[in-house]
């Protein structure tokens, strides 16, 4: 135990500052600590007065109506907060998350914020913190922005394990959540999760369109194989309930590791089958090196894959053996093909270039349901202010919402609020995405 | 029959990248008794230096010796900073260090490079190669190349050159190699610079078939151990062995159940290990101290 | 001086932990009080960790198997067939108690490296069995609906309820590996931790008592996993793998093996520091998240044992040591390495 003094205070100065960091600001009490709280019972008696307000749900709805009249005044912050799987397993996903959060925050603040219930313009302030992609980290976070930043609504998490994980949390405190993730089990029983919303599609969605798209081309024979964790194994999960009823059936049924670095072994099991089509279900990097081995060994067959590939990644990672593949996924990477009249297409294409500007790099399917979710808050909190109870019964309200995923519908009942046309075939061709059908 | 050939394709290409990240393992705990954690880390640095070395347009053999000189600067850093000034602590402390020093290199490729996978390109490109029908990625060659070239580089390393028998003394008798001059300072460094290289060179043939992330130390990491462990830990051929036998156990397993093939490797080699409680592939050279 | 063999000191600080613990809920926020639940749980099974690790000196890798055995075990009866948390709990720590008495006896025959590889797969098996008995363990997805511990009879709300659960528990476990250590049993598994070798000349039965010891510092980590399970609701196979085995050695180590104490200074030092990075980072550098903390964390690890490699525990010591009598200060190693080898010697006998 000798050790220069030199190297100990080299150590102890980066503790220090951190130590002083931590200290100094946290004497002063939060301004937004207590929050005026209208009725909780005035909100859900008003649905009345949905087409006047979002008969043009093009996304910035707020801006129309802020220049219309002459500037308002500014009221205190409203804030949102935010949890994502930054670093850990779901990073790959939560950062994209995190910078398009980031992105529009700014982008809300930079025309003075939101117009909320009182006709002020209260700016934005997002309190995003990352989980580590672990669930009791979860927990916590959870616990920090509802105790101490005390935030109305909470968006998050990237993950349904790590969004799961805080559902009770939630409930138990009455702030709403607005997840990022896909399972279905986050929002249903609704009864039981009267607080917690969700902006991805749910797998029965993807699956019906998948499974639908698979019987018309008369691919009934397929080898599966997915990733083994909870988004390979809610998709393995659906698409056995799903096939059967399409008279497809299921000829190989293999697994494989997130970060196996190798599937050629399954891919020649399946070589050996019958099979006229082969699903691989998973995201990039274990996405592309399948992709790739598949290539290699000479297997013919249509390959299918998940929403999970719809980022470029999939495409500069696999190469050429990328070409032919065919996976269901939101309308968001094949925005510039869409007929003029969707609905969806000038917000999608919107979010692409904003995203663009700002990183360098399009965007990912992730980061749009972030986008919603962010969006989603604001709508209701316009209406509500910053009240959770008010807030959650707004949620509830949200109708025709033009998101990137999709176009939202709440309701008491459905906390997802997408229908089949979130989900639409994409091949790829040359590198580059085609809508097909 | 082809099916066969084509996992033994498959497990010996796994095997090799797990036995030169074993290598690593070994030449750190040979010389100095640590166990060193952050061995993944310098595979990863390897494949994402050589990534990005090439995006930014060097010529492959250039970027893959940057990214290998990187590696083993990295590892200096790691034994320089980490590890000396606690010469003499447990070797547990020293596992908990080098796990920290692991854990902020990870940080550190996230904040640099984010979360997207890198590509490099194969180094030949060209379609498989047909080998008694099994088709042979020519990257898995470059792979089974890069092994063997590691380990008889670094046989030649340890038998002629003075550092090397130096370190060969340190492990086989710290105490002793120091009484007859040789400095643990040196040894030490030179042997996590080794190792740094060493895993550097994994990354780098790594990452055509499976592409540079920043979190795929990990998994490696942990792959790595398991084979050096299985090779006695201080025996480089042994750590060879013991990669290439993981690799074709998990290639092997796969077909008779994809789902259970990590946990059935691991039954194998935890009954291998308790029929042969000294290692499977021989004793090593010894351990030495820091 | 000392009661039940142990110190006075060592229950004093004890007391002292349970008054600042019962206090608490008066002075912070339920956000706090959850961090201490963390800290409390973690402890719990890092205490644990000590006594295996630090006293008789059997690495393992896999310990957030035990931790999850003994959630799940616990979730799923509770969960699933509605039985009691009252009885669900004391089932999963004793069944997770005896798969690693059973696991024990073939593995601890290993040691060293061997020992820690083994280890290292039983975790690994383990994970792999949660993600692929998706019919009981409900897969990669997990599973909710897990019941929390029924002590709605106390007058506080639950987060204070679950603190007290959790500590009145962790402090009990800490006061009986407190005690354990300073009986002959203690000696026993610091000669082992000495040498194995030495152990056995002397007539123990080394094999036994190592199996012991795993099988109870499984028994740690299987409460601490069985509170987590009624206290998050939710189970999914995710916290119990590797990295969580590693984390726990993390804690034990930062704290100091040498002393139980050790494990749950650890525990509170690595969630706090979790804690004060991910709100001091914010405030310092506008616009950082998630990459720096896993930088200074990392930083921070390797200064901790670059500075102190025998842990924070020994700090207190020292720091304790200006009106403590040193004799009682002394760690087990450099106190007990004389006599601990004759004493365990007559315990054999």
């Amino acid at each position: 135990m000798v050790v220069r003094p030199v190297r100990q205070v080299i150590f102890l100065l980066p503790a220090l500052a951190l130590l002083l960091a931590a200290c100094a600001p946290a004497a002063a009490p939060s301004p937004t600590a207590a929050p005026a709280k209208p009725a909780a019972t005035a909100a859900p008696a008003k649905p009345a007065e949905k087409p006047a307000a979002t008969a043009a749900p093009a996304k910035p709805a707020p801006t129309a109506a802020a220049k219309a009249e002459e500037k308002p005044a500014t009221g205190e912050p409203y804030k949102i907060g935010a949890i994502f799987d930054i670093t850990g397993g779901g990073s790959s996903l939560g950062v994209p998350e995190r910078d398009t959060i980031k992105m529009l925050e700014a982008e809300v603040n930079a025309r003075g914020g939101i117009k909320g219930p009182d006709g002020k313009l209260h700016p934005v302030q997002v309190v995003l913190y990352d989980n580590q992609s672990q669930e009791s980290q979860s927990v916590l976070v959870a616990k920090r922005l509802i105790e101490e930043d005390k935030v109305p609504v909470i968006l998050g998490a990237t993950q349904s394990g790590t969004t799961l994980a805080m559902v009770d949390t939630i409930q138990k405190a009455q702030v709403p959540l607005i997840s990022a993730a896909a399972s279905i089990r986050i929002v249903e029983p609704v009864a039981e999760h009267k607080w917690v919303f969700k902006t991805p599609q749910s797998d029965v969605l993807i699956h019906s369109v998948l499974v639908e798209y698979l019987k018309a081309k008369g691919l009934t024979r397929v080898a599966w194989m997915s990733v083994n964790n909870a988004f390979g194994d809610s998709g393995r999960d659906e698409f056995q309930k799903a096939a059967p009823a399409a008279g497809i059936q299921i000829v190989a049924n293999e697994r494989f590791g997130a970060e196996d670095k190798d599937m050629s072994a399954q891919l020649t099991k399946i070589r050996g089958t019958d099979a006229n089509a082969l699903i691989i279900w998973a995201i990039p990097p274990a996405a592309s090196v399948a992709t790739k081995n598949a290539a290699d060994l000479g297997i013919k067959i249509p390959v299918f894959q998940s929403h999970g590939i719809g980022n470029q990644d999939f495409i500069t990672l696999a190469g050429p053996a990328a070409n032919g593949v065919v996976f269901p996924v939101g309308k968001l990477l094949v925005a510039d093909s869409l007929a003029d009249s969707d609905a969806q297409k000038k917000v999608l294409l919107d979010y692409t270039a904003a995203y663009q500007k700002a990183y360098g790099k399009g965007p990912t399917t992730f980061g749009g349901h972030a986008w919603d979710c962010f969006w989603i808050a604001v709508r209701a909190m316009e209406k509500a202010g910053p009240n959770p109870s008010a807030i959650r019964d707004q949620l509830e309200q949200i109708k025709d919402f033009v998101g990137i995923t999709g176009v939202f519908n709440f309701s008491p009942q459905d906390h997802n609020g997408l229908d089949r046309r979130a989900v639409t075939m994409v091949k790829i061709v040359d590198g580059k995405w085609k809508a097909t059908d | 029959m082809s099916d066969a050939a084509q996992y033994l394709v498959t497990g010996l290409t796994l095997g090799s990248i797990y036995a030169l990240v074993a290598l690593g393992f070994v030449t750190v705990f040979s010389v100095t008794g640590v166990i060193n954690f952050a061995q993944g880390e310098f595979v990863m640095l390897g494949a994402m230096l050589a990534a990005q070395f090439v995006q930014v347009g060097a010529p492959l053999p250039l970027a893959a010796l940057l990214a290998v000189a990187g590696a083993a600067l990295v590892g200096a850093l790691v034994f320089e900073v980490g590890l000396r000034p606690a010469r003499g602590a447990s070797e547990l402390a020293m596992i908990i260090i080098t796990i920290g020093a692991s854990t902020a290199i990870r940080g550190a490729a996230l904040l640099a490079w984010g979360t997207d996978p890198r590509p490099l390109a194969a180094f030949t490109p060209g379609p498989p190669i047909e080998l008694a029908g099994a088709a042979v990625v020519r990257q898995s060659l470059w792979v089974l190349g890069a092994t063997a070239a590691v380990l008889v580089a670094l046989h030649l390393f340890f038998s002629t050159t003075a550092m090397g028998r130096a370190l060969r003394a340190c492990a086989v008798n710290a105490v002793a190699a120091r009484l007859v001059g040789i400095s643990p300072r040196h040894t030490g460094l030179a042997a996590f610079v080794l190792s740094g290289a060493v895993g550097a060179v994994a990354g780098v043939v790594l990452a055509p078939l499976s592409y540079a992330t920043y979190d795929m130390g990990l998994m490696l990491g942990l792959k790595g151990f398991v084979g050096a462990v299985l090779g006695g830990m201080a025996n480089p051929s042994g750590a060879v062995a013991g990669g290439l036998a993981l690799g074709l156990l998990e290639a092997f397993g796969t077909p008779i159940s994809s789902a259970y093939k990590d946990a059935a490797a691991f039954i194998v080699l935890i009954l291998a290990m308790l029929l042969r409680p000294g290692g499977l592939f021989g004793r090593g050279l010894g351990r030495g101290s820091l | 001086m000392s009661w039940l063999g142990v110190p006075r000191r060592d229950w004093v600080i004890l007391a002292a932990v349970a008054v600042v613990v019962g206090a608490a809920p008066l002075a912070v926020s339920r956000y706090y009080l959850s961090i201490l639940v963390t800290v409390g749980v973690y402890g719990m099974a890092t205490v644990g960790l000590c006594l295996l690790a630090g006293y008789a000196r059997q690495i393992s890798l896999g310990h957030a198997a035990f931790y999850g055995l003994g959630a799940y075990a616990s979730g799923l009866l509770a969960a699933r067939w509605d039985w009691s948390p009252w009885i669900t709990i004391p089932v999963g720590v004793l069944g997770s108690g005896l798969v690693a008495w059973l696991l024990g006896r073939p593995v601890l025959r290993l040691s060293g490296h061997y020992l820690a590889m083994a280890t290292l797969g039983l975790g690994i098996v383990f994970q792999v069995a949660l993600n692929e008995l998706t019919e009981l363990t409900g897969g990669p997805s997990g599973f909710s609906g897990i019941p929390s511990v029924p002590l709605a009879w106390l007058p506080f709300n639950s987060e204070v309820r679950s603190l007290y659960l959790v500590w009145a528990l962790c402090l009990a476990l800490l006061g009986l590996a407190l005690w354990l250590v300073n009986t002959r049993i203690g000696r026993v598994l610091r000669a082992i931790g000495e040498s194995e070798l030495a152990a056995e000349l002397l007539g123990l039965d080394t094999a036994a008592w190592k199996v012991r010891v795993f099988a109870l510092s499984a028994a740690y980590a299987a409460l601490a996993g069985a509170l987590y399970a009624h206290y998050v609701t939710f189970l999914s196979p995710a916290p119990f793998g590797f990295m969580f085995s590693l984390e726990l050695l993390v804690m034990a180590t930062i704290g100091g093996l040498a002393s139980v104490w050790g494990g749950l200074l650890g525990a509170g030092i690595v969630v706090v520091l979790t804690e004060t990075l991910r709100s001091a980072l914010p405030k310092s550098l506008p616009g950082s998240s998630g990459e720096l903390e896993l930088i200074l964390f990392g930083l921070a690890l390797v200064a901790i044992m670059a500075l102190r490699p025998s842990g924070l525990a020994g700090l207190g010591r020292v720091l304790l040591g200006r009106w403590a009598p040193r004799a009682a200060l002394a760690t087990p190693t450099e106190a007990v390495e004389a006599e601990s080898v004759g004493e365990a010697a007559r315990v054999g006998s």
